[in-house]
């Protein structure tokens, strides 16, 4: 009973069919599933110019769609992801191992530079003072009370500068940008400038002529570190300070599901804003399920699916979306692709009728398994029962620690929670391990039954799961704008990982003006409002 | 009714009621209750077109009483009694005004919506002054 269609060779069938789509465009029929689980009915692919395969890119998860222009297709929709994920685990091992390499050598670049600036910055003042001792020690004139006070005060204040460089600067780097950190290249020149300038003057005019006042000498070095703890004051604010006051208000989207969350910011460069914006995404949003992504993917097959172009007027355009010089194909494809837009707009749709009963059902599946699990829980934990100190010493009988306790009750409970897990699609994010630690740290701290639910029964922050589910720690920032530039009202950047991407946009925090106004309290007066009534 | 603005006289169409007070024992009565005044809230009255106006108004008639066959309706606004005016007067001060003891009749002038519309209707305009 297929029909080929004559102009582009592709062949198309129909299915399982309930209803045909053999006879044009218009197919009523077709969306009544008899089953309820309407993953299982099969799509056409529809031969529209940009010849993509029919559910998109090649990151697909958990789904394997085939598309087959060539005969029969089905097009199997399976929910299990193991398989799809240890795929993508290897992927993501592989583009770490890649990248590691050369972000290391990097970080070990700049940890070197640094070191060796510092080891400049701290010998210098020690150098200017030994080295008139060292070079010229017979001309040179004793050290008075003074100047030995000086002394004093340059061990101080070089001690308060290493500690407070410690503070800021040697801190476990906490990711690895992309570009340079401008106002850090920018301090670690001007140091530099200035510790070159201090030794250029240092050596002109006082080791050439060899000048004998120790004192000024020690003076000029009290000096040098005096302007390094300005310098440092400086790093302070440009690094640490500036951006503390909220400027801005960012708004994060997970372009697979729509999350959104808003987030002030202060002035920041657009990397350094990112890197902002990932540390929170990692607490705040709720962790990435490619299983809950399915079911809109299978509908959007189903859309396409119906229509097919037939044309009768005779012309065999011989592969649309071959050379892009065959204009005449091209205008004639779009027309195509026009027409069967209008037709699908047309068309009276059944499917919004499905998903609302999918999602009816659904849901009291969902509230089904959730009471039974909240049952057998709560009838797990009065299974275990705390020991007092007392009752340790007397009877040392089966007594289990919290980690045996936990593997005692975990069977009772165990198929409830993953069905449970099962119908919520989160059975990839817990396993069987996972679950038993934390059943024993709720143990362990007394937790209520519902206590130690929380946690399965709606999607946490990806930081609650194991590491495994963190591998994205490879992220590229997409962005119009220098990364190294502001961040300005109306900027946009896509931060992305394997799996999905995050896209920011920013809008500045108005202006505001707030005038006073002043109440006396003495004018807070009212009256009874009077309605009487006389007969007369 | 005519709004009130300050500085210019008040007109109205009014009629003349004359009201012969009933002896009940030791009280002479008229047989109707009023409501309003200048120190009285002027948004709660549910008989005046303007939610501002501050006027002794009628509020309830006795049926078969003194008021009621002389005329007097509810929502009748009380213009003048007996020569002193009702416009500007404190709810005490026209109950006063109305219940003297050494009267027998009291003559009212009252005004009221469908007085103003009968003669706009019958003359064709209002006279304005």
């Amino acid at each position: 009973m297929d029909t080929e269609s004559t102009y582009s060779g592709y062949s198309y069938y129909s299915g399982r069919s309930r209803g045909s789509h053999r006879h044009g465009e218009r197919s009523r029929d077709r969306h009544k599933p008899r089953s309820k689980d309407s993953r299982s009915e099969k799509s056409v692919t529809i031969n529209t110019p940009p010849a993509e395969p029919l559910l998109g890119d090649s990151v697909v998860r958990g789904e394997q769609v085939q598309d087959d222009n060539w005969g029969e297709t089905t097009t199997a929709v399976t929910g299990t992801s193991e398989h799809s994920l240890s795929q993508e685990d290897i992927v993501r091992i592989t583009k770490d191992l890649e990248d590691s390499v050369g972000l290391d050598c990097r970080r070990y670049f700049t940890l070197t530079l640094a070191v060796i600036l510092g080891l400049l910055v701290f010998l210098t003042p020690l150098a200017f003072l030994l080295l008139p001792h060292l070079l010229w020690p017979e001309k040179l004139q004793s050290c008075g009370t003074a100047c030995e006070g000086l002394f004093i005060s340059v061990a101080f204040k070089l001690l308060i500068l290493l500690l407070a460089v410690w503070a800021l600067f040697f801190r476990p780097p906490r990711a690895g940008l992309p570009r340079v950190f401008v106002f850090r290249a920018l301090l670690a020149v001007l140091v530099l400038l200035f510790v070159v300038s201090y030794w250029l003057f240092y050596g002109v005019r006082i080791l050439d002529s060899q000048d004998e006042n120790y004192q000024g000498i020690v003076q000029y070095a009290v000096s040098l570190v005096d302007a390094l703890l300005f310098i440092h004051y400086l790093a302070i604010v440009l690094l640490e300070l500036r951006q503390l006051q909220p400027c801005f208000s960012v708004c994060v989207t997970r372009s697979t599901d729509g999350e959104m969350r808003h987030y002030n910011l202060g002035q920041l460069s657009i990397q350094r804003a990112a890197l902002a914006i990932l540390e929170h995404y990692y607490c705040d949003f709720p962790v990435h399920n490619p299983a809950l992504l399915s079911a809109s993917k299978s509908r959007a097959a189903k859309h396409l699916a119906g229509l097919k172009v037939y044309n009768v007027d005779g012309e065999f355009p011989a592969a649309p979306a071959e050379g892009p010089g065959n204009n005449a194909a091209a205008g004639l494809a779009h027309s195509q692709s026009r027409a069967m837009i209008a037709a699908a707009a047309r068309r009276r749709d059944t499917s919004h009728n499905e998903l609302y009963y999918e999602e009816a059902e659904h849901e009291r599946r969902v509230r089904k398994r959730k009471a039974r699990l909240v049952v057998a829980v709560e009838e797990a934990f009065t299974h275990i029962k705390r020991m007092q100190e007392e009752e340790q010493k007397k009877a040392p009988g089966d007594v289990m620690d919290p980690r045996e306790a936990a593997q005692a009750i975990f069977p009772s409970m165990a198929r409830a929670l993953q069905k449970y897990l099962r119908t919520t699609k989160q059975q990839h994010c817990h396993s069987m391990e996972s679950i038993q630690q934390h059943l024993a740290f709720c143990i362990t701290n007394n937790m209520t039954p519902k206590a130690f639910l929380e946690s399965y029964l709606a999607p946490g922050p990806t930081l609650q799961y194991s590491r495994d589910h963190w591998l994205a720690r490879q992220w590229t920032l997409i962005s119009e704008a220098s990364v190294t530039s502001g961040l300005k009202d109306g900027s946009i950047f896509v931060l992305k990982c394997a799996d999905f991407s995050l896209v920011v946009t920013t809008k500045k925090i108005p202006y505001i003006q707030m005038s006073e106004e002043y109440i006396d309290p003495k004018s807070h007066k009212f009256v009874l409002r009077l309605q009487s009534e006389t007969s007369v | 009714m005519s709004t009130y603005t300050p500085g210019q006289p008040v007109t109205a169409v009014v009629q003349r009621i004359e009201i012969h007070k009933l002896r009940q024992g030791d009280n002479l009565i008229l047989g109707f209750s009023i409501g309003g005044g200048i120190d009285q809230d002027p948004g709660q009255n549910p008989f005046s077109g303007d939610k501002t106006d501050k006027g002794i108004y009628v509020t309830r008639i006795t049926p078969g009483g003194p008021a009621h066959e002389a005329g007097l309706r509810m929502g009748d606004k009380i213009m003048q009694v007996n020569g002193w005016d009702m416009t500007m007067v404190t709810h005490d001060q026209a109950r006063k005004t109305l219940t003297k003891k050494n009267e027998d009749t009291v003559r009212l002038l009252v005004t009221r919506k469908s007085l103003e519309d009968a003669v706009k209707n019958s003359m064709g305009s209002y006279p304005r002054q």
